[in-house]
């Protein structure tokens, strides 16, 4: 089963060694792109499905046993992460076929993008502090470069305040890295788990904020966000529906991740801190978007609203929550990226992602409206679409513990959410066409497969919610229960060793 | 560049440095060396002649696009890798061959097929840049 488990990382690093080695065959780069993650997208399935009806694989890479070599280990989070990202690379590679220039496809786009979605995989299946460092620079030294191919201006402007600030966070991860290697001579997480119990408990949680500045700077939550809609509009559409999609969704990952098995001995403040911080990233992400008039930079401002949906229900750290917080990465990674795919055919029709230049699009396509108001109404919450469950879970889980302040924002967040859907759609679709501009016809049929597959799949998980409900509360449970995680990793003596952390019922 | 000096030193001491990247490459399991530092070694030795006879001669000279150099360097450290399916092993177990030949005791591993990879994926790396830089 090993090999089922690294699989998410060796296909698609193999397929960009092999598209490395091709840098004049256009097609065969192509190709294979588009066929590494179609087979990507299998390998995956069967590793959740391997997880779903056996529990969590593991691997010691080369054969270095556990506290000592490298873990790989995928959980329900992990393996559910691994398919969306799987999803999410097969939609952008046939996408990328239309929407990628020939210059930009010999500057290596395609490799590098295999590369992403190397240290995307890597970074969701690592079970060690230090491999997951490794995998955050594999995927972003390639989103440096994917973000910036081709050197146009914006482009060049963006990259500039995307790499200086995504440095400090590598810098915040490096540092933090160091303290807990200082502190426990460990950083096999599982190992890390138990050690940590020794460390005196402010300690812990001064670790526990460093971590969330690294952490929070990739995942964009208030205040560390403002590199994102700087930069995320500006390169081509399928390199920033895919960061949209996925990258954030890393940081968020990690976040989870550290806070459900690493820093849970003082959950009533540093989960408190991360309560506040959703709050404030929901409202901030909302507000910004709703002052923007582009289409791009409305989307990317409500990817950080959303990221405070997901912090939020990691926050409330309850079984229902945290299963909320799962569902709701899933949906979202869907759902944005497919907003962004839509915004490059709405400007392929209609020459601009300026709303003002921009109009007449629902006479012109019904098609493409219909499949923005999909993923639209999806993410402000419409039932039966996905984003209606992801809100409702998170919601209820509020509700729950009793916490007001939070529902409360998070329903506003989310009628200000329908706020900035409407105005796209009022500006792009409904108003006329600005005069002097006039609609090219339809685009290629390539690129419309990707946008109706992810918007089939968004009423899919909206109609059929209960079987993705039952796996997003699997992982909530794993994620609450540390001492399997431990287990899997270090064998039965040591989760003993592992006493379970108690779940709060009522944070303060 | 058109210096006498430096296109006689640089015919000397090529080979010199291009021997000892590949010494330190195979010293590397043991001793401080290996693919990385072997590469820059030799990315040095062949940048150094492109100063001193023109990047198309450079280019000539290794008669593989540098791109290309990564990606069959990045295609041997994923052999390594899975050269341990074979042997029933999880991913990146070291395998070896140890063989007398005559006096030698001859070591092969997938440790050094990996760091041979490593190897040319930074000769292909650094010779990239060098190369994109000329070209602006």
């Amino acid at each position: 089963m090993s090999w089922l488990l690294v699989s998410p990382i060796l296909i698609p690093l193999a397929a960009a060694a092999v598209s490395f080695a091709l840098p004049e065959r256009r097609m065969a780069q192509r190709t294979v792109a588009v066929g590494a993650s179609a087979l990507l997208l299998a390998t995956s399935l069967l590793l959740l499905v391997e997880v779903a009806t056996r529990g969590m694989v593991v691997m010691q890479a080369g054969d270095w046993p556990a506290p000592f070599g490298i873990t790989l280990i995928a959980d329900h989070l992990a393996a559910i992460m691994v398919v969306i990202s799987a999803i999410m690379a097969l939609a952008t590679a046939v996408y990328a076929l239309v929407d990628i220039d020939p210059a930009r496809e010999g500057l290596g786009y395609h490799p590098l993008f295999l590369v992403l979605v190397t240290g995307i995989n890597g970074a969701f299946l690592t079970g060690d502090l230090f491999n997951l460092y490794v995998w955050f620079e594999v995927l972003l030294i390639s989103s440096f470069v994917l973000l910036t191919l081709g050197n146009r201006r914006a482009q060049l402007e963006g990259g500039l305040k995307y790499v200086a600030v995504n440095l400090v966070s590598s810098l915040f991860f490096l540092v933090s890295i160091g303290v807990t290697y200082g502190l426990t001579g460990t950083l096999n997480m599982a190992d890390l788990a138990i050690a940590l119990k020794d460390v005196p408990t402010g300690l812990v949680t001064i670790l526990a904020m460093l971590f969330l500045v690294a952490f929070g700077i990739k995942a964009a939550i208030f205040p560390l966000f403002f590199w994102l809609p700087a930069s995320y509009h500006t390169p081509p559409v399928a390199i920033s529906a895919i960061f949209a999609g996925m990258l954030t969704k890393v940081g968020v990952y990690a976040l989870i991740r550290a806070f459900t098995l690493l820093f849970t001995q003082d959950v009533p403040w540093t989960h408190d801190v991360l309560l506040w911080l959703a709050g404030a990233t929901m409202l901030t992400g909302v507000l910004g978007a709703a002052a923007q008039n582009e289409f791009r930079k409305i989307l990317s401002f409500h990817i950080i609203s959303q990221i405070g949906y997901m912090i939020m229900g990691l926050a409330l750290y309850t079984p229902l929550a945290l299963a909320g917080a799962v569902f709701y990465l899933v949906h979202h990674i869907i759902v944005k990226a497919n907003l962004f795919f839509v915004a490059g055919l709405a400007q392929r029709m209609g020459g601009s992602f300026e709303l003002k230049k921009l109009g007449g699009l629902y006479r012109h396509s019904p098609l493409l409206s219909i499949l923005f108001i999909i993923p639209a109404f999806s993410l402000a919450g419409f039932p039966p679409l996905s984003g209606f469950w992801a809100k409702l879970v998170v919601v209820l889980a509020g509700v729950e513990v009793g916490n007001w302040a939070i529902v409360a924002v998070a329903l506003v967040v989310g009628l200000l959410t329908i706020y900035s859907m409407t105005k796209i759609w009022q500006a792009a679709f409904w108003s006329p066409t600005p005069e002097g501009v006039t609609l090219s016809g339809l685009p290629q049929k390539r690129l419309w497969v990707p946008v109706a597959m992810l918007a089939g799949l968004t009423v899919v998980i909206g109609l059929f919610s209960a079987p993705f409900m039952n796996l997003a509360e699997a992982s909530a449970a794993e994620l609450l229960n540390p001492a399997g995680y431990v287990e899997a990793v270090l064998g039965a003596d040591a989760a003993a060793e592992y006493d379970v952390p108690i779940v709060l019922e009522e944070t303060p | 560049m058109n210096s006498l000096i430096l296109r006689t030193t640089t015919r000397l001491l090529i080979g010199v440095l291009l021997l000892f990247s590949v010494f330190l490459l195979l010293r590397g399991h043991d001793l401080p060396g290996g693919g990385f530092i072997g590469g820059l070694v030799g990315a040095a030795a062949i940048a150094l002649y492109a100063i001193a006879y023109g990047y198309e001669h450079a280019f000539a000279l290794l008669r593989i696009r540098p791109r290309a150099l990564i990606g069959v360097g990045l295609s041997l450290a994923v052999l390594a890798g899975i050269l341990a399916a074979f042997a029933g092993e999880p991913m990146l177990t070291g395998l070896w061959w140890i063989r007398e030949v005559g006096p030698w005791t001859v070591k092969l591993s997938t440790p050094l097929l990996f760091d041979v990879g490593v190897y040319l994926v930074v000769i292909g790396v650094v010779l990239r840049m060098l190369f994109s830089l000329e070209e602006h």
